[in-house]
C-alpha cells in the first residue's frame, strides 16, 4: 500500500488518544444499548402501584359472609393485575394507566322492563347497607384470586326498580367516552387514558348480561369496595358486578346502565369471538376454552396449577339454576 | 478487544439483561401478581426477537451491505434457540409440574401447545449443525438450505403467539407482519424468476 507523504507526522492522530476515543464510544454504546433494553423491559413490566397511591377511603361493611377459608390475595396482588381493556390490555399497567380516572360525579340509571326506573346517584347507592363478601374469582385465562369485596345484593337494586312479569334478562353497560351519555345522566369526563376499540381489540362500551334469575341470586353483588376500602380505579370504580360463579369478564366494571329486558342481550366477549366465550360463561373445568384448558388454574400467589371447581366451588347455591341445562351447549 | 468480540459483548449484554432483570425482580417479588405468566410471555417474545434478527441479517447485508453482520448470526440464532429453551422449561417444570404424561395430553389437547412444539423441535437440530465443523460437513448449500427452516421457525412462533392472546393481537400481529416482510424478501424475486421462466417458455 502506498503511503500519503502530505500528512505531517504533527496531525497523525497518537495512538493513545485514538484508544481513548472508541473505548469512549464503545462504553456509550454499552451503557445506551443497555439503557434502551432496560426501559423497554420496564414498559412491560412496570412498577406496581403501592397501595398508599390508591385512594384509601374507607367502607365500613355491616356484616362478613364468607364462602371461603383460603388465603386472602392481598391487596397489592388485587390491585395490580387487572383486565380493564378500555385502560390497557396488560394486566400488570391497568392500576397505573387507570389512576387519574376521576369517578365523581357518577349515576347509575336502571330501567328497561321495570315499572320504577330511575337513576340513581352514586352516593345513593354507597348508603345501601354494606356488606363484606369473601369471594373466589376464577379469570377465564386460568388465573384465580380470593377477593374480600364490600358491596350489596344486586337483588335490592332490581327489587327497587320492581321488574315486569316481562322481564327475563339483565343488561349491563360499563362507562366509555361519549357513549356513556343517556338522558340524566351526570357522569365524569372521559380519562385520556382510556384507550380506543381498535387497541383493544374488542367494541365498547363494554356490555355484559345476565339471565334475571342469576342477576336475583343471593351470591350475585354490586361491588363498591374491597379490603374495607372503596373500590380501586383498577378495580372496576366506583361500582362494579360480581358473579363468582363465572369467568370473570362477566363480573362487568364501572357499571353507569343496567337494563331489563326480554331476551338475552349482547356481551361483548361473545360478539368478539361467538365460539370462545358464550352468554353463561359459567366456570367449568369441564368446558375447555377451544384453544386452551379450563381444568386447571394458578392461584395468584402460588406457583403450582390447582384444579378447577364446577361452578368455582358455588355448585352447592347456584347448580339449581341449570337444572336440565346442557352446560356444554350452554357454555 | 477487537470489534467483533466488543460486538458480540454488546449483542450479548442486551440479550442476557432481560433475564437479569426478571431473575432479580422475581427474586424481589416485582415481577408482577404472576410472575410464571410473565416469564413465559417475555421469554417467548424474546424467542421471537432473536429468530426476527437473525433473519434480518442477509436483507440488511443485500440492501445496505452491511456484510460484517453475517459474523453475529450464529450468535443471534443461538439466542433464539436459548430463550425458546428456557420458555419451554418454564412451562414444563410450573405449568406441568415436570409431569411428562402431562405434557403430553397438553399437545395433544391444545394446538397451541403442539405449534410451539414443534418449533422448539426445529430448532434443535438448527442449534446442533450451527457450528463451523458441520457447515464444512454438510457443505455450504446443504447447511443454508437446512437452515432455511428458520423461516417455518418463526411462523410456527406467530401462530403460537397469536393463539393463546385473547384480543390484543398487537404484538403476535407485530411479528407476523415482520416475519412476512423478511419472507418475501427472500421469496419474491425467486417466484419471479419461475413465472418468468414460465413465460417465456409460453411463445
Amino acid at each position: 500500500m502506498k503511503q500519503n507523504p502530505k500528512i505531517p507526522p504533527d496531525e497523525i492522530t497518537p495512538e493513545h488518544l485514538y484508544l481513548n476515543r472508541r473505548n469512549f464510544i464503545r462504553a456509550g454504546m454499552l451503557i445506551g444499548t443497555a439503557a434502551a433494553t432496560a426501559s423497554v423491559y420496564r414498559y412491560f413490566n412496570p412498577e406496581p402501584l403501592l397501595p398508599a397511591e390508591t385512594d384509601n377511603s374507607q367502607i365500613t361493611a355491616k356484616n362478613t359472609v364468607k364462602t371461603t377459608n383460603e388465603r386472602l390475595n392481598t391487596f397489592e396482588e388485587i390491585t395490580n393485575y387487572n383486565n380493564f381493556y378500555e385502560f390497557s390490555t396488560n394486566k400488570q399497567a391497568v392500576a397505573r394507566k387507570a389512576k387519574d380516572f376521576v369517578t365523581r360525579p357518577w349515576t347509575v340509571a336502571v330501567g328497561g322492563l321495570v315499572h320504577k326506573p330511575k337513576i340513581y346517584d352514586i352516593d345513593e347507592l354507597l348508603r345501601f347497607d354494606q356488606e363484606e363478601r369473601i369471594y373466589r374469582f376464577r379469570c377465564v385465562e386460568a388465573w384465580s384470586m380470593v377477593i374480600p369485596w364490600i358491596g350489596f345484593p344486586l337483588k335490592k337494586l332490581l327489587d327497587l326498580a320492581e321488574p315486569m312479569s316481562s322481564a327475563r334478562y339483565v343488561a349491563f353497560e360499563t362507562f366509555y367516552k361519549g357513549s356513556s351519555a343517556y338522558e340524566g345522566a351526570n357522569l365524569p369526563p372521559p380519562p385520556n387514558a382510556m384507550q380506543s376499540s381498535l387497541a383493544a381489540g374488542i367494541d365498547f362500551p363494554y356490555v355484559e348480561g345476565l339471565r334475571l334469575d342469576e342477576a336475583m341470586h343471593p351470591l350475585t353483588i354490586l361491588a363498591t369496595g374491597l379490603y374495607g376500602k372503596i373500590l380501586p380505579n383498577q378495580n372496576g370504580a366506583p361500582i362494579r358486578l360480581v358473579v363468582p360463579w363465572k369467568y370473570g369478564f362477566k363480573s362487568i366494571k364501572s357499571v353507569v346502565k343496567i337494563t331489563l329486558t326480554d331476551s338475552e342481550p349482547p356481551t361483548t366477549w361473545n360478539l368478539a369471538a361467538p365460539d370462545e366465550y358464550g352468554f353463561y360463561s359459567n366456570v367449568n373445568p369441564e368446558v375447555n376454552h377451544p384453544r386452551w384448558s379450563q381444568a386447571t388454574e394458578r392461584r395468584i400467589g402460588e406457583s403450582e396449577m390447582r384444579p378447577t371447581l364446577l361452578f368455582n366451588g358455588y355448585g352447592e347455591e347456584v347448580a339449581s339454576l341449570y337444572n336440565g341445562m346442557d352446560l356444554k351447549k350452554f357454555f | 478487544m477487537n470489534d467483533i468480540r466488543f460486538y458480540k459483548f454488546l449483542l450479548s449484554l442486551n440479550a442476557l439483561l432481560p433475564l437479569a432483570l426478571m431473575l432479580i425482580d422475581w427474586s424481589r417479588g416485582r415481577l408482577g401478581a404472576n410472575p410464571i405468566e410473565f416469564f413465559l410471555r417475555a421469554t417467548g417474545v424474546m424467542t421471537l426477537i432473536f429468530l426476527t434478527v437473525t433473519l434480518s441479517i442477509t436483507p440488511l447485508r443485500k440492501i445496505f451491505g452491511l456484510n460484517h453482520l453475517i459474523k453475529y448470526r450464529r450468535m443471534a440464532g443461538l439466542y433464539a434457540f436459548f430463550y425458546a429453551g428456557v420458555h419451554l422449561l418454564t412451562y414444563s417444570v410450573f405449568d406441568k409440574g415436570l409431569g411428562l404424561r402431562a405434557i403430553a395430553e397438553d399437545i395433544v389437547q391444545r394446538p397451541f401447545i403442539a405449534v410451539g412444539m414443534a418449533a422448539f423441535a426445529m430448532l434443535i437440530p438448527l442449534a446442533v449443525t450451527s457450528t463451523n465443523g458441520w457447515i464444512k460437513r454438510l457443505g455450504g448449500k446443504r447447511w443454508a438450505r437446512l437452515h432455511k427452516m428458520t423461516y417455518a421457525i418463526a411462523i410456527l412462533g406467530v401462530i403460537h403467539f397469536w393463539m393463546i392472546v385473547k384480543s390484543d393481537v398487537f404484538y403476535p400481529a407485530m411479528f407476523g407482519v415482520l416475519t412476512g416482510i423478511l419472507l418475501c424478501y427472500r421469496a419474491l424475486p425467486k417466484i419471479t424468476k419461475i413465472v418468468k421462466s414460465v413465460t417465456a417458455i409460453k411463445p
